[in-house]
């Protein structure tokens, strides 16, 4: 069997064979077993950790079960979020339309939970049907007086990136929209963080030593007060490139606010994240906090490191991620501990990010865009890959071929961002490579 | 405090579903596909809704899940899925080289209106499906039933498709199962193997996710109906459904179709259901019920008898599928234990009407609903009004019991928070230990955790 349809040929190249860069951003071949997702989900998981809006999935059921609290996005405020709202749509409203059932499960849901704002997500049908959402967005928040933002996240338009767009969007109608916050000129928001087992509060308290003050969140612990008033602050910092580019080139647009694209995984990423950022802001005083605090964890981290560096030695890895921009960062996290990448892959991955990786990887090393579990497992054979990178569905494929596995997705349970995630990452990497179990996969005859 | 919010005054909803306690009709059809051999199931819509019954079903089981998707596009919305359908069976047999594609629909391509028995004849028309390959499909729009009736859709989908008819009628029995775990369709068999009794049973899903770790990947592993089981299903002498809302369409159907006659019972779980399961099987397969069925039967009345203490009277809540809802609520109460409160998002009036039956006069402050607006956030309400001590369902049931202090026993489907539910089976008499086992091991270390140092016992 063939690893690959010959459709996908280009899509998978191999470092130092002289291949042409990869394509990517095409839509999936109809019969693959992508591993990607849609619009709704896109959206969904961006908006997903604003923590004190009401989101409410206006569609079948299925669409808000599937999403019900599954991304580990930690709230030091409400949880409203982490609940599953749906306008459960049933035949009837298929043939009649579901408007008045959207309008009375917001109009009620609003007066129960005084949420700060409300998301209505639509799912595919929504469009079929023709309910009109914006109106009743419009209406609900008239007579509610809160932001009431269409989520215009029907599956079919695309990816999950699409969906990433869609978000940025509804965000934008809220940002600046409020400007009752005591705001600093050295201040930023951050954006792409989803604070997944905490790594928002931990970035958050690295630039607080550096005395930048935390404008917005988004969308990590997000609030809505706080996106109402993120133009205010005077640098945005990007993660996740994928998700949060499109408000971050938007509101330099619109509120000249300039944008900073950095990455929290590694030492090296991490370090020039806070080092990009002090620069940014030409003060003196914050390079030397930000070299300060890099020695500092460095100083309790690298010791640590070691250990993990010696055992895992000459290691090799396979990742499949969702976007090109973290592979990137895993890269080099992995060579920090002696392991080299061989499997290089993402769902939605861009030229620009692929450019970059490509750049990185060591001759030989296999780079794949929207591959399937067919295909990373004949990699995996091909390469000797000793350890997995990737989200949920990869994991029991990985477990099931002998090799180690961390969840760089979102079931992740611990920090992976920063000099602590750093050290968590080393210690999952290595307890699960160098596990006992491995040994048992067959029974000696 | 996660439901903090969740008020005791429970007011009338007409239009919103909080916290269900159900999904959508795709995911059941993808996982009773999954209990064919050699199958793989294909998802007709959005790139998401596949990864998304992928995903449930994977943290539900720890396993790959393999199923592909047309991958809608704009497109697609707008002028039919056919192209797409077309083009992904092609690419399929090609390149994943499944024995059969099982496609189901999705809210989308219904809507839109897709004719999947039209599509799927045209691809074998253009030499799509390669000689000995087959295609099945069944409809599932998410906005009718539940996850519950996808499967049972699947079914009929199954049964439409493979059982052919000689004419001639063999010493056989169909076993059609419920949505149950691999684990009970293992010890299903189990059981007709130690009564001797001849079956094919389908969907089977054991060995397929519960596959062992073998240093190998494999698209399909070993474990499934096989085709030739399925096709021979329609000379066998009779059909027995367990699971009425899950198996009773296909039975029907079967019966149509290749004249095979059929009974349907409750799902075998708990004492009574699995009488009535090991009787019918005895009847329609013609076999005695040996010594060593009663044997267990015998140790599970043991284990009540002795324990009955600490069950009499006990509150307990529970959600999921009526299949299981209906069986469980019967063996709790010949556990002299109170099913107070009973939900589930699957509709179907026969529901209430049998907890009716078997609630009125033992536990006339029962209440049950079923269908719209039946979800966790009433449960918790009612919960809220009157406290229960003990919960029964799937892991959604967690931020109940964590607000409420209450012990929870996870049943049902999703389970992704705990491991056992794929390999311990909780139908048969055995299975019927387990229950009684987990429910008592709960209550138990309740007691030991709340009790003062007084009346702290080592002997219980």
């Amino acid at each position: 069997m063939d690893a690959h349809l010959s459709e996908r040929k280009a899509q998978i190249i191999t470092k130092g064979t002289g291949e042409s860069a990869i394509e990517c951003s095409k839509q999936s071949l109809a019969g693959s077993v992508s591993q990607r997702a849609c619009v709704f989900c896109g959206s969904r998981v961006v908006l997903y950790p604003i923590t004190d809006a009401l989101h409410i999935v206006h569609g079948p059921i299925g669409c808000a079960a599937y999403t019900w609290d599954i991304r580990g996005a930690l709230s030091s405020g409400r949880d409203i979020y982490r609940n599953s709202y749906s306008t459960d749509l049933r035949e009837k409203h298929v043939i009649f339309g579901g408007e008045k059932q959207l309008y009375q499960a917001l109009s009620g849901l609003i007066d129960e939970l005084k949420p700060k704002a409300a998301f209505v997500y639509s799912t595919c049908i929504v469009g079929l049907i023709g309910d009109d959402v914006n109106a009743i967005c419009n209406k609900v928040s008239r007579e509610k007086e809160i932001p009431v933002l269409p989520v215009q996240s029907e599956g079919f338009q695309g990816s999950k990136k699409d969906g990433y767009k869609i978000a940025c969007e509804a965000l934008l109608k809220l940002v600046g929209t409020k400007n009752n916050k005591a705001v600093s000129p050295i201040s930023l928001n951050i954006l792409g963080d989803f604070n997944l087992a905490g790594e928002l509060w931990m970035l958050k308290d690295y630039y607080e030593k550096m005395g930048i003050q935390i404008n917005a969140t988004i969308t990590g612990d997000g609030r809505v007060d706080d996106i109402c008033n993120a133009h205010q602050a005077a640098l945005n910092v990007v993660q996740c490139s994928g998700s949060m580019m499109h408000l971050a080139k938007e509101m330099k647009e619109k509120y000249g606010i300039p944008f900073m694209k950095v990455s929290y995984f590694g030492i090296e990423d991490m370090s020039d994240a806070l080092y990009e950022v002090a620069t940014f802001f030409k003060d003196d005083s914050l390079m030397t906090r930000a070299k300060k605090l890099v020695s500092e964890e460095l100083g309790k981290l690298l010791p640590a490191l070691s250990f993990y560096r010696e055992k895992l030695q000459g290691k090799k890895a396979a990742i499949y991620v969702g976007g090109a921009f973290k592979a990137i960062s895993l890269v080099k996290a992995l060579r920090l501990i002696g392991v080299q990448t061989v499997v290089a892959g993402s769902q939605t991955g861009n030229q620009d990010d692929y450019k970059l990786l490509t750049e990185l990887c060591d001759e030989g090393t296999i780079l794949v865009d929207d591959s399937n579990p067919n295909e990373l497992s004949a990699f995996v054979k091909e390469t000797g890959a000793d350890i997995f990178i990737g989200g949920v569905k990869e994991r029991p494929i990985a477990h099931k071929m002998g090799l180690g596995f961390c969840d760089h997705n979102h079931e992740r349970k611990e920090a992976l961002a920063g000099y602590e995630g750093m050290l968590n990452f080393a210690r999952e990497v290595y307890s699960s490579a160098t596990s006992p179990v491995w040994q048992f996969t067959k029974l000696s005859s | 405090m996660l439901l903090r919010h969740t008020p005791k005054e429970i007011k009338e909803r007409s239009a919103l579903t909080v916290n269900p306690a159900k999904t959508c009709q795709p995911i059941g059809a993808m996982y009773a596909a999954l209990g064919i051999h050699g199958c793989l199931p294909h998802s007709h819509g959005s790139q998401g809704c596949c990864s998304y019954h992928r995903s449930t079903l994977t943290r539900h089981y720890k396993e790959p899940v393999m199923a592909a998707t047309s991958s809608f596009t704009e497109g697609s919305s707008v002028f039919g899925g056919q192209a797409n359908l077309l083009t992904a069976i092609n690419n399929i047999f090609t390149i994943y080289e499944p024995d059969v594609i099982a496609i189901h629909s999705t809210c989308l391509s219904e809507t839109i209106g897709d004719d999947l028995k039209q599509i799927s004849e045209k691809a074998k028309e253009e030499g799509k499906v390669p000689l000995g390959k087959h295609v099945i499909y069944c409809n599932t729009p998410s906005y009718v039933g539940s996850h519950v009736t996808g499967y049972a859709n699947m079914l009929k989908g199954i049964v439409d498709y493979f059982p052919e008819s000689t004419g001639k009628k063999v010493d056989c029995l169909n076993l059609i199962s419920g949505w149950v775990e691999p684990a009970d369709m293992r010890e299903v068999k189990r059981m007709a193997k130690m009564m001797g009794a001849n079956t094919i049973i389908f969907p089977d899903t054991s060995d397929v996710l519960d596959a062992p770790q073998t240093g190998r990947y494999t698209m399909y592993p070993k474990g499934g109906t096989s085709i030739s089981e399925l096709i021979a299903s329609g000379n066998s002498k009779a059909s027995l459904g367990f699971g009425e809302w899950a198996t009773k369409d296909a039975a029907i159907k079967l019966e149509n179709k290749c004249k095979v006659p059929f009974e349907i019972t409750d799902l075998p779980i708990g004492l009574c259901a699995t009488d009535r399961f090991v009787q019918a099987l005895s009847k329609l397969a013609e076999v005695t019920i040996p010594e060593s069925i009663t044997t267990e039967r015998g140790r599970l009345v043991d284990v009540i008898t002795d324990y009955q203490q600490y069950l009499y009277g006990k509150r307990v809540a529970l959600w999921g599928d009526p299949d299981q809802l209906i069986p469980l609520v019967e063996f709790l109460l010949d556990l002299d234990m109170k099913p107070v409160y009973i939900v589930s998002g699957t509709p179907g009036k026969k529901m209430a009407a049998k907890l009716e039956k078997l609630l009125s006069e033992k536990v006339p402050e029962a209440r049950y609903k079923n269908g719209e607006l039946a979800d966790m956030f009433l449960m918790h309400q009612w919960i809220k009004n009157e406290p229960v001590d003990l919960l029964i369902g799937n892991s959604y049931g967690k931020y109940i019991s964590r607000d409420e202090n209450i012990p929870f026993l996870r049943m049902g489907f999703p389970i992704m928070d705990r491991v056992g539910h794929s390999y311990f089976p909780t139908v048969g008499y055995m299975g019927g230990i387990r229950i009684l086992e987990k429910i008592l091991g709960l209550l138990m270390d309740k007691q030991d955790a709340d009790s003062p140092e007084t009346s702290f016992e080592l002997v219980m």
